[in-house]
């Protein structure tokens, strides 16, 4: 399966360089498109491939609501350029989903209810992926130090520790 | 952002080339801190050379019994590397205080050593910055400065290194390789960041037609006495206030050899040879590690909001000596201060 980006924008009376190609692949589909060089990883996911579960939080790499999975590894997509991603592997919240049935962090946030406004609940699911696979994160405190890049302005850390803690297998 | 050219480079040469032919180019690899000043309209290049694929992603043991870094090995892998993290834990340490884990996944080795200043008014392109704009002024020396620098500062620039790694790459005597028109060189790591003077638009002593291609560690890494002490607002991923690597020898209870570097506290990681040689022969306790202390602060100098960091760097320095003596590095994770 594939799919070819529809979005247009207007570029108004201001010559704009060349729009570039990119080719990879988002939660699991090949994807081949153009875009501008300054078009973000993020802005990609959410105006070009309608993926807006990706949130845009601070837009500067300071909060975590931007976090995909990249390769494997956890980045921020709001300073990552999509032209650098090119032939890499993107997972987004919406491609943790498997045949209908939520990942393990997914569920494990819900039963904790490690969320109040949500916003950035995606970005924290995806790093919290990130630190699983990265496997170094063991006690209460190292979970913590390792998801201090993901920023919840509603206070719903205990909760989201513990979720991550159901994830992991802890008890 | 302004609208720029994107192009990759093929190997090093091609960088070089590349570069050379764009003054007004820059070299893009883990873009954390480039791509942040570009949303912000400070850096406004016509293009960017994107170099994150050129092969310099690896560590490798030198003849010397050192390791040499690929610019282009990410900070996570570096600090999660096993021999940077059995022989050099004290870098591994420094690397973790730093950033997020989304963000060293994301940044190189070589971009580290290459990040600008967070003073506000370099960023804030609305007021006078000498860094950002030369002859403008110098916004922070009479505004908000309680992060900004107490050593080694000018009447031009008042502005700190925010980089935690090369604090640690500063104690460790560290070596950065880099490639020019002129072919390659090698930098001394204490001569490779520059103080403000009257050039503060000058962060490097690095050619604008050079690249970055390696960072060499001696073979020394100081692996049973060290500690990376970060003091900032927060518990985590915040710029360090103050921020000490210290490293001993020690033969019983005499030191026999030390390093000592500071962050947070001036333009470049902040060594000082005297303060090293005052530790040297002298039995571990706190009148030595004052009086190392005193050394170091000798010529400090507060602004009004960061004057609490000459006292606080005082401690932390006594604190981080006190920590390496004893075998007991700072936690990373727990954020415990021993």
């Amino acid at each position: 399966m594939t799919r070819t980006s529809t979005s247009q924008r207007s570029t108004g009376t201001i010559p704009m360089p060349g729009k570039l190609p990119v080719s990879l692949t988002v939660n699991g589909v090949e994807t081949q498109l153009k875009v501008a060089p300054w078009t973000s990883l993020l802005d990609m996911l959410r105006d070009h491939l309608g993926l807006t579960g990706t949130k845009i939080g601070c837009d500067h790499g300071q909060c975590g609501a931007c976090t995909v999975l990249v390769d494997g590894r956890r980045i921020n997509s709001c300073l990552t350029l999509a032209v650098m991603k090119d032939g890499a592997k993107v997972t987004t919240i919406e491609g943790l989903v498997t045949d209908g049935t939520l990942h393990a962090l997914q569920q494990a946030f819900i039963d904790h209810d490690a969320f109040q406004c949500g916003y950035c609940t995606p970005g924290q699911i995806c790093s919290a992926a990130g630190l699983i696979a990265e496997g170094k994160a063991k006690s209460v405190d190292e979970i913590r130090e390792l998801m201090s890049g993901n920023i919840c302005r509603c206070g719903a850390y205990p909760n989201i520790v513990r979720a991550i803690q159901q994830a992991m297998g802890q008890p | 952002m302004i609208d720029f050219r994107y192009m990759r480079a093929n190997d090093v040469a091609d960088a070089v080339h590349q570069i050379a032919a764009d003054p007004t180019a820059k070299f893009i690899a883990g873009g954390t801190n480039l791509i942040d000043l570009m949303k912000e309209d400070v850096e406004r290049p016509s293009r960017l050379i994107d170099i994150s694929r050129l092969p310099l992603r690896s560590v490798e043991e030198t003849a010397s019994g050192g390791l040499r870094i690929g610019a282009l090995v990410p900070n996570s892998d570096l600090a999660y590397h096993p021999l940077i993290a059995q022989r050099y834990p004290m870098l591994a340490s420094a690397i973790l205080a730093g950033a997020s884990a989304q963000l060293r996944n994301m940044a190189s080795t070589g971009g580290n050593l290459l990040q600008r200043t967070r003073c506000y008014y370099f960023y804030d392109i609305a007021t006078p910055c000498n860094k950002r704009q030369p002859g403008s002024g110098c916004s922070a020396i009479a505004g908000l400065n309680r992060m900004h620098a107490i050593l080694g500062t000018s009447e031009a620039c008042i502005a700190t290194h925010p980089s935690d790694m090369c604090v640690a790459l500063a104690a460790l005597d560290a070596t950065v390789h880099v490639t020019g028109q002129a072919g390659a060189r090698a930098i001394a790591f204490a001569d490779f960041h520059r103080l403000p003077e009257d050039t503060p638009q000058r962060d490097t002593n690095l050619e604008t037609n050079e690249i970055v291609t390696a960072v060499e560690l001696p073979g020394r890494g100081f692996a049973a006495n060290y500690t990376y002490l970060k003091i900032r607002d927060r518990l985590s991923y915040a710029f360090a206030l103050v921020s000490v690597a210290a490293a001993l020898e020690l033969e019983g209870d005499t030191i026999k050899e030390a390093r000592l570097a500071l962050g947070g506290v001036a333009h470049k990681p902040w060594r000082d040879p005297s303060a090293e040689a005052a530790l040297r022969g002298q039995n571990i306790g706190e009148s030595a590690f004052t009086r190392a202390a005193d050394v170091v602060l000798r010529d400090a100098k507060g602004f009004g909001h960061n004057t609490f960091k000459i006292d606080l760097a005082r401690r932390a320095i006594v604190r981080a000596l006190t920590q390496a003596a004893a075998g007991t590095p700072q936690s990373q994770s727990s954020k415990k201060i021993a």
